[in-house]
């Protein structure tokens, strides 16, 4: 699979450039609920055929979407381990931040509880 | 209970981080600047601590931040300068990256990151932005260490499209 021949921060920026763009992100929510035909894809956008394909390579460069068996129909379908190597990597940065807002929320509780908080709080600005 | 952070990349070079707090917005903006009061929140993942924290809060004053793993010692950090004081609305800096012994790419120019606080019925808003010299120093800073296997159902495409958002 083409895939296979690029390095993991290769992968991670086709991935994002994959779903920087909102028709390619739309039909990665359609495909969630399942796979579809170019024609289905197609369907919701005032595209030409040429158009949405050219969005479907970007998404199966991406290794985001896989062509099924189907001679005729070709559906397209979800592929869900480059999304989830995706999210790892913002999760995690976002698990971090979380934790010191979360420390941060509770020093704020005992700024608030001070006696010279409340003073503080009226002045204006 | 605050809602959790929202972290979007606006651009190849940016980070956007939105938070919310139930406190005023002086207050919030103490936590920033005071070192006392940071080195009890910004410590980063379990296991850090931060023994440096130095903060000449005024446009063109610097600041110097470093963290030391409690178990082997190691440190690193960032500095820089402060690019618009603007209490409390608005505090802008400039960041660089100080490898110390964890090593890691030093971009030669700084990012820049400003903090932006709006106040509402007591809850303040925080929009941090991040501009990167480069794609490459905005991946680097962002990739704080990748964890494996995460399990991802498709419901959390959401979150998805707000980060390519």
């Amino acid at each position: 699979m083409v895939m296979e021949q690029f390095s993991p921060s290769a992968r991670l920026d086709a991935v994002f450039a994959a779903l920087a763009d909102p028709t390619r992100r739309a039909i990665v929510a359609r495909l969630a609920e399942g796979e579809a035909t170019v024609n289905e894809l197609g369907a919701p956008f005032d595209m030409s055929q040429p158009a949405i394909s050219k969005h479907l390579k970007v998404l199966e460069r991406a290794g985001l979407i896989s062509i099924g068996h189907d001679a005729q129909r070709r559906p397209r379908k979800l592929e869900a381990e480059p999304l989830d190597q995706a999210m790892d990597w913002i999760e995690r940065y976002r698990e971090v931040w979380e934790a010191n807002y979360q420390r941060l929320d509770a020093l704020l509780e005992e700024l608030k509880a001070k006696p010279g908080a409340k003073k503080r709080k009226r002045k204006k600005g | 209970m605050p809602k959790p952070l929202e972290v979007t990349l606006p651009s190849d070079r940016e980070v956007r981080v939105v938070r919310s707090f139930n406190a005023p917005r002086e207050l919030v903006w103490e936590a920033h600047t005071k070192p006392e009061l940071i080195q009890k929140w910004m410590l980063g993942p379990p296991g850090w601590s931060m023994p440096v924290c130095e903060m000449d809060v005024r446009a063109g004053g610097a600041y110097r931040w470093r963290w030391r793993n409690d178990a082997d010692g190691s440190e690193f950090g960032f500095f820089g300068k402060f690019t618009e004081v603007n209490q409390p609305a608005k505090l802008a800096h400039e960041e660089s990256y100080d490898p110390g012994d964890v090593g890691g790419a030093m971009p030669t120019e700084p990012a820049l990151i400003s903090n932006e606080l709006t106040e509402k019925a007591g809850v303040t808003t925080m929009v941090v932005t991040m501009v990167f010299p480069s794609k490459e120093a905005r991946d680097g800073a962002v990739s704080t260490g990748m964890t494996d296997g995460m399990e991802m159902g498709y419901a959390r495409l959401d979150d998805i499209f707000k980060v390519a958002a």
